[in-house]
This record gives C-alpha cells, sequence and structure tokens, in this order.
C-alpha cells in the first residue's frame, strides 16, 4: 500500500489563509442580552473581526503562496513521535475551542428565564387555592360537591397543559440565533401579563377582603387554567402552524460554484427562514470542493497578467491621479478586448483531456473494486466448524483486500480532485460497511463517483457550524418577496433570494357530460 | 379566390361546355368533384384559401367529355348552366350535374391561372 498521506484535510484549510479576518467571522453578538429595543435597529452586519489570533492561527500564516498541485503531492505531518502535533490535530483543538467558548450563557439564560415563569405559571393556580385554607380557614365555606368536581377538572387541566408545554417548549435547540425569536418573546410576555393582573385581582379582591365563597375561589383558579391553555394554543399557531403553508420559493446560490437549489418556505423572519436554508443546504448541496476552482483562478490570473500598463507621461500628474486609475483600468479593458486570446482554445482541448483521463481512471477503478470483491465471500454455517483459523470479521476483511484496490482508487480520487474528502480510514471502514451489508461492488463505489450531501462527509468537512447572516433588513422581521441575504461561512457563502408565491384567482365553468358531442369530418367526392 | 362575406365575388372564369356521353344507361361527365358548404373546407387541397366551401374538380378521367372540353383538375365551378356553385352542398352539386335531362352543361369556371393570364395581358401594352 501506499505509504504517503492523502489525509491532507488541512491543505485547503490553510489555503484561503490569506483574507486576514477570516477566522474571525463568527458572530460575537451571542453574549448580547435579550433586550426588546435590540429589535429597532434596521441594518445588521453581524461580523465583528477577532481580537485575539487563536492557536492554529500562527502556524498557518506562513503559507500564502498556494499553487495548484499543493493539495496533492504534500504529506501531512503524521505523528512521529508522543509530543509531536499534527496540523489536524491543531485545526481540532481551536474549533473544538471555539464551539464551547460563551455561547451556552445565552442559553442557559433563557432556558433559566423558562423555567422559572414555568414555575410561576403552574403554583399559581395551586396558590390560589390553597392560600385561603391557610389565611382564614375558619371563615372558609365548606367545599360542595360541585366544587370538588372542579378540584378534578383544575388537576387533569394542568397535567395537560404540563405535557403540552414540555412537547412545544422544552425541545433539545437546533440553533443559536442572532436576535431574540420574537414570537416566543411576545408569549412570554403576555403569559407574565396575564399571570400578573390574575395575582393582582386575587391580591385586592380575595386576599385583602377576604372571600369567603370558597367555589368562587376555585372557579377562579379554574378560569386561570383555561385560559393558559388558550394561549398555549396561540402558542401552537403561532410557531408551528403558521409557517407550515408554503409562502415563499427561495433560491439559494452558492457563490463558489453556483450550486442552486429552490426551496418553498412558508412566513418565516429572516432569521428562521435562515436557519431551515442552512438545514437544507445540509442535507442537498454536494459538499464543497475547493480543489475544483483553481483552475478558473489560474486562468484570471493569465487574463491580469498579460497587460501592464506604463505611465508615459511621468509621475508629476498628481491633480489627476483618480481619472488616471479610471482610464488605466479602461485601456486595459480595451487592450484585452483588442487582444487575441486563445486561452478559450486552451480550455477547451484541457476539459476534454481531462474527461477522458476521468473516464479511464474510473474504468480501472471499477475493473480492480469488482476483482477485489471476488476474493472475498460470506462464510456458510456449515463451513464455520471447519477453518476457525481463517475466518475474519468485517474489519479485517476489508483489510485484507484493500491494498489491491486501494492505488486505482486513489489515483481516481486525484484525478477528481476529491482526495481530501476521504481518509485512508474512512475508506476502510466504508468497505468494511459495504461488505457486512453484503452491497455490490458498485455500490461500494458510488459515494466515490459523485459527490454527496455535505452531510455524509465526516466531520471535518462540514467545517461550518458557524454562519453568519448578513442582511439589509432587520433579520426579526419577516421574509417579504424579493428580500435578499447572505449566509456566509468561512469558505463561501450562499446568496438567497425569495420570490412570493403569487396569488391564484380560480374560477369554475360547469360542463354538461350531456353536451360531447362528436360529427364526423366530411369530404367526399363524388364523380359526376 | 378568397371571398369577403357580404361583397360580391369577384373572378375570371372560363366557359366550357360538356356534352355528356352516354355510358350504357348513364350520361357521364368524366370528372368528380369535392368540396360544398356541408363538407371540411381544411381537406381541400385545390383551394388557396382553406375556409373556401366551394365545390372543386377534383379527378379529371382521361380522355373523357370534361378532359375534351377543356377542364382542368383543381378548377373551382362558379356556375351550371346558370345555377349557383359557390354556395351550395355537395349533393346539390351533384345533382345540377347529373340531371338527366339535360345533355349539354355549361360551366363558368375559375382558376389561378386565369387571373394571372389577365393581369399579364393588361401589363403588355406599353405606356404612352
Amino acid at each position: 500500500m501506499d505509504t504517503e498521506s492523502t489525509y491532507s484535510g488541512y491543505s485547503y484549510y490553510s489555503g484561503r489563509s490569506r483574507g486576514s479576518h477570516r477566522h474571525g467571522e463568527r458572530s460575537r453578538d451571542r453574549h448580547k442580552s435579550r433586550s426588546k429595543d435590540s429589535r429597532s435597529e434596521k441594518s445588521v452586519t453581524i461580523n465583528t473581526p477577532p481580537a485575539e489570533p487563536l492557536l492554529g492561527d500562527s502556524s498557518v500564516r506562513g503559507e500564502q503562496v498556494q499553487d495548484d498541485n499543493w493539495g496533492e503531492t504534500t504529506t501531512a505531518v503524521t505523528g512521529t513521535s508522543e509530543h509531536s502535533l499534527s496540523q489536524e490535530d491543531i485545526v481540532r483543538i481551536t474549533k473544538d475551542l471555539e464551539d464551547s467558548v460563551g455561547l451556552d450563557c445565552r442559553r442557559y439564560f433563557t432556558r433559566t428565564l423558562a423555567v422559572i415563569l414555568g414555575l410561576l405559571v403552574f403554583l399559581t393556580p395551586l396558590a390560589f387555592l390553597v392560600l385561603p385554607h391557610l389565611l382564614w380557614p375558619e371563615k372558609l365555606q365548606s367545599c360542595g360537591t360541585a366544587c370538588e368536581g372542579l378540584f378534578i377538572s383544575v388537576a387533569f387541566k394542568l397535567l395537560i397543559l404540563l405535557l403540552a408545554v414540555w412537547a412545544l417548549f422544552f425541545r433539545p435547540a437546533r440553533a443559536g440565533l442572532p436576535r431574540v425569536f420574537v414570537f416566543r418573546a411576545l408569549l412570554a410576555v403576555l403569559v407574565l401579563l396575564f399571570v400578573v393582573s390574575y395575582w393582582l385581582f386575587y391580591g385586592v379582591r380575595i386576599l385583602d377582603s377576604q372571600d369567603e365563597n370558597y367555589q368562587g375561589i376555585v372557579q377562579y383558579a379554574v378560569s386561570l387554567v383555561d385560559a393558559l391553555l388558550f394561549i398555549h394554543y396561540l402558542a401552537i399557531v403561532l410557531l408551528e402552524l403558521r409557517q407550515l403553508q408554503p409562502c415563499f420559493s427561495v433560491c439559494v446560490a452558492r457563490s463558489t460554484d453556483g450550486e442552486t437549489r429552490h426551496y418553498n418556505l412558508g412566513q418565516l423572519s429572516i432569521q428562521r427562514a435562515a436557519l431551515a436554508i442552512i438545514e437544507h443546504y445540509y442535507c442537498d448541496f454536494p459538499v464543497h470542493n475547493p480543489a475544483l476552482l483553481s483552475a478558473s483562478k489560474s486562468r484570471a490570473a493569465k487574463h491580469l497578467a498579460g497587460l501592464k500598463v506604463y505611465n508615459v507621461d511621468g509621475p508629476g500628474n498628481n491633480a489627476a491621479a483618480a481619472g488616471l486609475a479610471h482610464s488605466q483600468s479602461r485601456a486595459m479593458i480595451a487592450a484585452a478586448a483588442r487582444r487575441r486570446d486563445t486561452s478559450h482554445n486552451e480550455l477547451y482541448y484541457e476539459e476534454a483531456e481531462h474527461e477522458r483521463r476521468v473516464r479511464k481512471r474510473k474504468a480501472r477503478l471499477v475493473v480492480a473494486v469488482e476483482e477485489a470483491f471476488t476474493h472475498i465471500k460470506r462464510m456458510q454455517e456449515e463451513e464455520q466448524k471447519k477453518s476457525p483459523g481463517d475466518v475474519m470479521d468485517p474489519r479485517e476483511a476489508a483489510q485484507a483486500i484493500f491494498p489491491s484496490m486501494a492505488r486505482a482508487l486513489q489515483k481516481y480520487l486525484r484525478t477528481t480532485k476529491q482526495q481530501h474528502c476521504h481518509s485512508m480510514e474512512s475508506i476502510q471502514q466504508h468497505l468494511a460497511f459495504c461488505i457486512t451489508n453484503n452491497m455490490t461492488p458498485k455500490a461500494f463505489l458510488e459515494s466515490y463517483l459523485t459527490p454527496g450531501p455535505t452531510l455524509q462527509y465526516s466531520r471535518n468537512h462540514w467545517l461550518a457550524r458557524q454562519w453568519t447572516l448578513i442582511s439589509e433588513a432587520s433579520v426579526t422581521n419577516s421574509l417579504k418577496d424579493g428580500t435578499i441575504f447572505l449566509l456566509k461561512c468561512v469558505d463561501f457563502s450562499l446568496v438567497v433570494t425569495s420570490k412570493k408565491i403569487p396569488y391564484i384567482q380560480m374560477s369554475e365553468e360547469y360542463i354538461d357530460p350531456k353536451s360531447h358531442k362528436f360529427v364526423l369530418r366530411l369530404q367526399s367526392e363524388t364523380s359526376v | 379566390m378568397s371571398f369577403v362575406p357580404g361583397q360580391p365575388v369577384i373572378a375570371v372564369v372560363e366557359r366550357i361546355e360538356i356534352k355528356k356521353l352516354r355510358h350504357g344507361d348513364n350520361l357521364i361527365l368524366g370528372f368528380s368533384i369535392g368540396g360544398g358548404i356541408d363538407q371540411d373546407p381544411g381537406q381541400n387541397p385545390f383551394s388557396e384559401d382553406k375556409t373556401d366551401k366551394g365545390i372543386y374538380v377534383t379527378r379529371i378521367s382521361q380522355g373523357g367529355p370534361a378532359d375534351e372540353a377543356g377542364l382542368k383538375m383543381g378548377d373551382k365551378i362558379m356556375q351550371v348552366n346558370g345555377w349557383d356553385m359557390t354556395v351550395v352542398t355537395h349533393d346539390e352539386a351533384r345533382k345540377k350535374l347529373t340531371k338527366k335531362k339535360e345533355d349539354v352543361v355549361r360551366l363558368l369556371v375559375t382558376r389561378k391561372t386565369l387571373e394571372e393570364a389577365v393581369k399579364h395581358s393588361k401589363g403588355k401594352y406599353p405606356r404612352p
């Protein structure tokens, strides 16, 4: 087996260190408190550059110049002694640091607030029922049958409310959004106001005057619980049902390679729409492969490198410096247009050659894999007693047949520039998985022939679990027709445009079933 | 040869006189007609205007009386013995042509070449 390491996963990650604040597109306002006046800002730019360089940065800055073959021919430094860290380890450490720092504060804060509100809400009816017994038990009328029936109703309604609140609100959080979730905040405020007003009324009219009519008090508590159930119904409608009906068609395009998808969303705020889109991104978009973009970049560089502008009039022309730059670029454009450019020719032949090469390598790969798969077969029950020495479990079987196909597979991955997406380990794991599940060689190869969605690759390749939402409108505004916003991550950005699904006016037309009548088309010819 | 509804039809016509031939018990003319107001005008291969529901000559038997009289395939029959043929049903047209009591039918037919011939002859004379 070849000993060169194919896990050059860090190569392309470092290649983009050209941008100085590449590491820093993290939203720092996770630490922002949930103040209501944050909603009044109109423009949001969430990017803030980082204050301190992280551990991995200094080792990365040195590699500024990237040539195209760097990813293919370099080897990452694997640990030769117990004390050395490979570059992948450094990346992993910095990412773990980023993940754990600080973002839990806001989540815990929200959670504790929610729990306090919940406790307040649940204990209020019980308090209403119990307090008269504690404070003026001798004046209180005894509870008759109807009143005790109401106790049962309060108990069950509280139980239902408990289950419903648990189902709706206490689910694991999917994401941390930049701004507060408007509807939830509104509902929390509503519930708080409601409970406070009930307490006020109770305090003034019942506690102060020490009302003896216990049935009235119990009915008051029941009305509170009913109203809470109705507020919960309102919560379901606002939070869950309202956005189910599709209202907008959004077009999501990846900025680097133009991969586009269209989704239907309901009436959502921009941040929730962004969240839905990112979740769809992980499942639908093929994985981002920066190695495929190097060819167009080199072509662009060649276009610019061919022309150089000289200032013949000398450097004394400071007054018209701005105009000079303008005319310089104009001159370059004109010269480039006039120049007889044969780069399209090169592109055509290069692409044809590449296509041929890929197909040849693919043919070799398919043959090698098919041959490799013929070397092992599943052991039958009766053979089990015969030769226990040669029996292998799937991992060992995979390791046994891997060397015969490793070279062909590696060459193919190199040609299609996918070699950083798959490590040796992951390939062997996949092979063991396919062998265990009786998959054919074609099924094994499918994951290498076509790039799958981002979610299917290892965690290193998700890279961007931190996304930045860039929008001109406030992100708690709801989506409108023609809303455009950007979802930026480290390597690329997703450009999202939304269009409203039009209002459809339908009318009906009645056709009588008996009105379907037909005649023959006559065309007779008579001889006379 | 298209017409404007409500306006009189103007066409250059040729007079053709056909003597019927006795063939056994029948008097035959030696051609076939197609068209009529009860027929489908779109299927007429000879008409210029596919909404024209007139009577057209679809076939001429070689050496028959119509052939000798100079009737050509594709001619539109405008009149038969004074009877109008532009707005008749197919069967009426057949009846007008095959009256047993008449030996001779005088047809007024029109074709495109007639109009062109007239136009040519009009343009031949040099202007003074």
